[in-house]
């Protein structure tokens, strides 16, 4: 056996837990998780069926953790987990699983699969069965400090824009702020109009904020490549930010992923509970908006409909919020089959999109998107994570929609009473 | 040994070795799983969801949104089957008062045409789902030898049971005794194999539950 291989049966051993344990016994080979998956449905290999990704860590599982296994592992019945069957799994577990977290809320014995593929990615990639270019955007994030080599420069050179464009000033590395704001490279890179809208409604609303230069990124390269220890260093940094400045609530942006990250994961990784909160975007605004600090004016005349970020919603609980707000500024709002919960993953979560030999297949399993939206026939789509925003945008052209899609946040913008 | 003897045998110390193998094994699972434990979750809840884990033991018996329409066979077959297996297991006055025996308790029994009929129908659900699993991809992918012996030792007691209740094929004496031996079967067989999410469900259900109900989504 192979160092690496060892290292990755040994890591898949410690992520097994009485959950997992639990999850194992129950499942019944009733073939419905793959109903549920985006994979399964729209190319129908059974390949894809979510359970069957997770076979390796089951005969792990089986093997090392119960008396019949160990018993047929002792008496060479069993099949031994190989290399082999790693790299053949490994399209499995990363190209094709976004963590939408659909699986899970269907399982009749009510299995979390997308917990288990999140636990299985830490053995995949500390046996080196993890795709080149998740394994490049890792150490991006680790050395450079941003999966899209994005450094502090390019922010400030945003935030001159940003401040020439809105008169306003983006507070840097203020302490004692009430919020340190976040962005992902993705905004960074492709939306600077997200930073523009937060500036406005934020000075309308007299929300005291700040960008911290040591901690800009959210995103967490190390949970979608499945190694905690690099999670926990990226974590750290927004940690170490958020103490230093002593603010009282962290905001993760417009990205789904870097909301699991830092909200749910994140405490987790640290070993200990956030002296701070952490929110989305999304939960702000609308607390703002409850408060009536988040005026806004006239309504858009457009037919629009929402896609639900899987992370925020399905995996974070942010259901009303953006109907709510979309209440306001939308006068033509429709929902698209199965929003909510149970809404389809736009096909690039879960490091999917930064993964380029999962590309075509990517953009096959768009097309249930293309479905959702045609249904609602509207050509402006609204949406809450730039990961979903580029990864449409891209399934969008593909098939030649002429359908906008554009940041829940900037729409509000848009219609902001500013100056009173 | 006659038939007589046979079923003395089945009801006696057969019966014993069996329950002992069940509740040792059902022990023994419980241990494997539990024995592994899991880490706190150190975020904090978005709203305090008390019973959320307790709740999804029952709410994920109802099928979401949609599923149904799209997997009909799995879910009404399986209803059915379940159903019908609960009716004949608890419900069937000579199962109570075997019951009885061994704890003391007693409860009403249905009529026995309808525990009749919920067998006939949890074996034509049973009979249903081998030929979906046989059918479909999916299934089929996912299926070994477990799954197959899972069915039949699942099938046997069903059918001996209707066999013997109706006088069919074998002397009644005789096919009640191979009705109990399927029973002890199954009893053996039930912690090892995929049947144990007869208990285990309740256990994973929990956990999805609980973690759901966390993040605020009602699962």
């Amino acid at each position: 056996m192979s160092a690496t291989l060892e290292k990755g049966l040994n890591a898949f051993k410690e992520v097994i837990d009485t959950p997992i344990a639990s999850y194992f016994s129950s499942c019944v080979h009733c073939g419905l998780c793959a109903e549920a998956c985006l994979f399964y449905n729209e190319t129908g290999d059974p390949k894809y069926t979510p359970i069957h990704k997770l076979e390796p860590l089951r005969r792990v599982w089986k093997q090392e953790y119960t008396l019949l296994g160990k018993l047929g592992k002792m008496l060479g019945l069993s099949k031994q987990v190989t290399d082999e069957e790693l790299s053949e799994w490994e399209p499995l577990v990363y190209d094709s699983c976004t963590m939408c977290g659909r699986c899970s809320m269907v399982c009749p014995v009510g299995n979390d699969i997308t917990y288990m593929i999140r636990k299985m990615r830490e053995g995949m990639s500390a046996s080196g069965h993890a795709p080149e270019d998740m394994k490049s955007a890792t150490a991006r994030a680790i050395n450079i400090g941003s999966p899209m080599g994005i450094k502090w420069p390019a922010v400030q050179a945003q935030i001159k824009h940003v401040q020439a464009e809105t008169d306003i000033e983006v507070p840097v590395d203020k302490v004692g702020a009430d919020y340190l704001v976040l962005m992902s490279s993705m905004e960074i890179i492709n939306f600077p109009e997200y930073l523009s809208a937060l500036s406005r409604i934020f000075k309308q609303a007299g929300v005291s904020w700040t960008l911290a230069p040591d901690a800009f990124e959210a995103t967490n390269s190390g949970i979608q490549i499945g190694a905690s220890d690099l999670a926990r260093e990226i974590v750290s940094r927004i940690v170490v930010a958020a103490e230093r400045l002593k603010v009282k609530c962290v905001i993760s942006p417009e990205c789904g992923h870097a909301f699991t990250a830092i909200r749910w994961e994140g405490p987790n990784l640290m070993g200990k509970p956030f002296g701070f909160e952490v929110k989305h975007i999304l939960e702000v605004l609308d607390e703002l908006h409850a408060a009536g600090k988040l005026k806004t004016e006239g309504k858009d005349k457009r037919p629009l409909t929402y896609h639900d970020p899987c992370q925020i919603t399905r995996r974070g609980g942010v259901v009303e919020q953006p109907r709510r707000l979309l209440g306001e500024v939308a006068e033509d709002f429709r929902e698209m089959p199965d929003a909510g919960v149970m809404n389809w993953c736009c096909g690039g979560g879960g490091g999917v999109s930064a993964n380029s030999r999962a590309e075509p297949l990517r953009l096959e399993v768009f097309k249930v998107k293309k479905r959702q939206i045609e249904s609602t026939g509207v050509h402006t789509l609204i949406t809450a994570c730039a990961n979903c925003r580029i990864v449409m945008e891209e399934g969008l052209e593909h098939y030649h929609m002429k359908v906008e899609v554009l940041g829940l946040t900037e729409l509000l913008a848009e219609y902001l009473v500013e100056g009173e | 040994m006659n038939h007589l003897d046979l079923l003395t045998f089945a009801r006696g110390s057969a019966l014993n070795w069996a329950l002992i193998i069940f509740v040792a094994g059902v022990v023994l699972r419980f241990f494997e799983i539990f024995g592994l434990s899991r880490k706190t979750d150190l975020a904090r809840p978005r709203t305090d969801s008390p019973g959320s884990g307790w709740r999804t033991m029952f709410t994920r018996s109802i099928p979401p949104q949609g599923m149904l329409k799209r997997e009909p066979v799995t879910y009404i077959a399986g209803y059915v089957f379940h159903l019908g297996l609960f009716l004949a297991i608890f419900f069937f006055a000579p199962h109570i008062e075997f019951f009885r025996s061994i704890t003391g308790l007693t409860w009403p029994a249905l009529p026995s045409a309808l525990v009749d009929a919920s067998v006939v129908a949890a074996i034509v659900a049973l009979a249903v789902l081998l030929a979906h699993r046989l059918n479909n991809p999916v299934k089929r992918m996912l299926s070994g030898f477990g799954d197959y012996l899972a069915w039949t030792v699942t099938l046997l007691p069903l059918l001996t049971g209707y066999m013997a209740y109706h006088h069919l094929m074998l002397e009644y004496t005789l096919m009640l005794s191979l009705h109990i031996f399927s029973v002890e079967l199954l009893l053996v067989l039930l912690p090892f194999t995929k049947l144990f999410h007869t208990f285990s469900v309740f256990v994973s259900r929990w956990y999805n539950g609980d973690f759901f109900g966390r993040k605020g989504v009602a699962s």
